[in-house]
């Protein structure tokens, strides 16, 4: 019972990150990453509403008929979220302008109609608790680690405070402006994968077609 | 009248809501491993579009808005902290209603999107239009025009990177990069081309 808690929290951070590998949640991992403020309060509450909606639908699983289920868990998920917009707007105000409607898009966000959809609707409110969370804290590190490279390299910057004196004030770094571009979220979540993956081997994804038995292979 | 046509052409190129606002990438990504499949997506997402923006620009500005109760005597409501719920309740039942419609009058699309459509709930492109309409406060006109520059947009993005991943198959990429990796580099090179497009004034 606590191996699988401590499971439910560990896996999903590297051997099953909702981002790198299952492949969810990716529009705002792209969009709120320009710098690290926005990232974590977006990280805090994608994860606060995860884990959330994972208990309220675990909690009521028994009783959600199969035909509609996805209007009911899309019910619960949009009142959270309007919870959290609502306490955003009055205790973050500046925060929650800058992230404009991605907010609002956690409703429609795949990591939380995902877990909803494969994991609490088959287990208990206290395990899909901790899932949520699990899966919140992977959402977090990538978007955390992505936001920290494109405010370090886009401003010399991290958390708005100069880490890295930059070439308009007198210090020696000149900006690259690209990393607060959108494209570049692109290159470093794509980079990120390849490291995850030369780390841990078993993500690699079979090609789908090879022309002949690559070289690489056969000097080996 | 000009200012609808620049509407439209911002919505598809400028603010493609694929690859400079990122939405939708989700079903961007998985779904565009061949052009028919992200064909058939990407018009469903049009026609969805078209209907559930001006229908969400309905409700919001005849009941949710600041004082858009008015017209029932209550002019000091303002429900739009409910936007939300009632935009993605609209969305969810548009989809089905479209659904049910296709299945006995056009048989023959319905077969060809078939899964698609149920996804396109949960397409944020979709609920991002909407919230982009409600932020930029657009009449019905111009949400309707909106409507169908975005799904536009977003349906050639998709296409587009459906026809790259094509022919991507046949080149060797490194172990680690293969599949989701290599997808991400090149949204990400398409991206950048599709940033010359945003110095153009309308």
């Amino acid at each position: 019972m606590a191996s699988q808690a401590k499971n439910n929290v560990i896996d999903p951070l590297i051997d099953n990150n909702p981002i790198t590998l299952q492949v969810l949640g990716i529009c705002s991992a792209l969009a709120v990453t320009t710098n690290m403020m926005s990232a974590l309060i977006m990280s805090l509450a994608l994860t606060t509403v995860t884990a959330f909606s994972s208990a309220f639908i675990s909690a009521i699983r028994k009783h959600i008929p199969g035909s509609i289920r996805i209007i009911v868990q899309m019910t619960i998920i949009a009142s959270l979220v309007i919870v959290v917009d609502q306490i955003l707007k009055a205790y973050a105000f500046e925060a929650s302008k800058q992230l404009s409607v991605f907010v609002g898009l956690i409703i429609t966000n795949c990591i939380v109609l995902g877990r909803a959809e494969a994991y609490a609707m088959k287990n208990p409110p206290v395990m899909s608790f901790l899932d949520g969370i699990g899966n919140g804290l992977g959402y977090s590190l990538i978007l955390m680690l992505v936001a920290f490279f494109r405010e370090l390299l886009g401003a010399g910057k991290l958390f708005g405070h100069q880490i890295i004196p930059v070439a308009n004030d007198g210090g020696w770094y000149i900006p690259n402006g690209l990393m607060l571009l959108p494209p570049s979220a692109f290159f470093v979540i794509g980079l990120l994968i390849w490291a995850v993956r030369s780390w841990k081997k078993e993500q690699v994804e079979a090609p789908d077609y090879q022309i002949h038995q690559v070289h690489r292979t056969e000097v080996l | 009248m000009e200012h609808y046509l620049s509407l439209f052409v911002r919505s598809i190129f400028i603010e493609n809501l694929a690859l400079s606002f990122f939405l939708g990438m989700c079903t961007f990504l998985a779904v565009s491993k061949k052009i028919e499949t992200a064909l058939g997506l990407g018009i469903a997402v049009i026609v969805v579009q078209a209907i559930t923006v001006p229908a969400n620009n309905v409700i919001y500005q005849y009941l949710l808005k600041d004082g858009a109760l008015a017209w029932a005597g209550l002019p000091d409501v303002d429900l739009s902290f409910l936007g939300l719920i009632s935009y993605i309740g609209v969305i969810a039942a548009m989809v089905q209603i479209l659904e049910m419609a296709m299945d006995k009058y056009a048989p023959a699309l319905y077969n060809a999107l078939g899964i698609f459509l149920p996804l396109i709930t949960v397409n944020c492109a979709i609920l991002g239009g909407t919230l982009f309409m409600v932020e930029r406060d657009y009449n019905l006109t111009e949400s309707t025009v909106y409507g169908v520059g975005s799904g536009l947009g977003w349906a050639m993005a998709i296409t587009a990177i459906a026809g790259i991943r094509e022919k991507l198959k046949y080149s060797d990429v490194p172990d680690g990069l293969q599949g989701l990796g290599i997808t991400f580099i090149t949204a990400g090179l398409m991206a950048l081309g599709f940033m010359a497009f945003s110095g153009i004034q309308l």
